[in-house]
């Protein structure tokens, strides 16, 4: 039975650009290969963190919501703990209220970016 | 001057007494979901030190008193508020 997640993920600042991009993809392709359907995906780029973690004030910020089988999540959660470019995850499971406003929330994020164009 | 004599002054102003209704914003404006990743509307119901406020200064009800405190809770993990801080405000 395939549940609706959202997890956010920090990378830390010392990655260059592209490397960030890259441990990015290898984690879409991650959830992919376990086939789960990615409804949203938001790349907050660098934000101040509002606490030093791991000594680091910035950090890039990656948000995916997608719906996968719940077996799935320990895994990915484990490959999150080893890889050290990662400081920190979040994983939450979404409730029908949650799923709503996660598709206002597409819309409008798609809205603005009609709008920029 | 005869009718400013009769005029009583009180010593604190009369709107003291009353009462504000307090109401759960998240009841009136059928609000669902609090979502934790934007900062900016927690932090109505955090204090200026980055605690969390009490449902008796907020009016919020029970169920959503809740959510809100589980979704600053989840903010505060992904280092988009503080756990504490000054003048946050």
């Amino acid at each position: 039975m395939s549940n609706h997640y959202e997890t956010v993920f920090i990378l830390t600042p010392v990655l260059s650009a592209d490397q960030a991009k890259e441990t990015v993809a290898n984690y879409k392709k991650m959830l992919q290969d376990a086939g789960a359907k990615i409804h949203n995906e938001e790349h907050w780029g660098m934000k101040k963190l509002a606490y030093p973690i791991q000594k680091k004030s910035t950090g890039f910020y990656q948000l995916f919501q997608y719906e996968v089988e719940g077996e799935f999540i320990a895994k990915m959660e484990l490959a999150f703990k080893r890889d050290e470019k990662i400081m920190r995850f979040l994983t939450v499971k979404l409730d029908k209220h949650a799923v709503e406003y996660a598709k206002v929330r597409i819309e409008k994020v798609k809205s603005f970016a009609k709008a920029e164009k | 001057m005869a009718e400013n004599s009769s005029e009583i002054r009180y010593l604190n102003p009369p709107s003291i007494d009353v009462k504000k209704e307090k109401y759960c914003r998240f009841k009136k404006n059928r609000i669902k979901y609090i979502d934790y990743k934007n900062p900016d509307f927690l932090l109505q119901f955090v204090n200026e030190q980055g605690k969390l406020l009490p449902r008796r200064i907020t009016g919020t009800s029970l169920k959503y008193q809740r959510k809100v405190a589980q979704a600053v809770k989840r903010a505060r993990h992904l280092g988009l508020m503080p756990y504490v801080a000054d003048l946050l405000k």
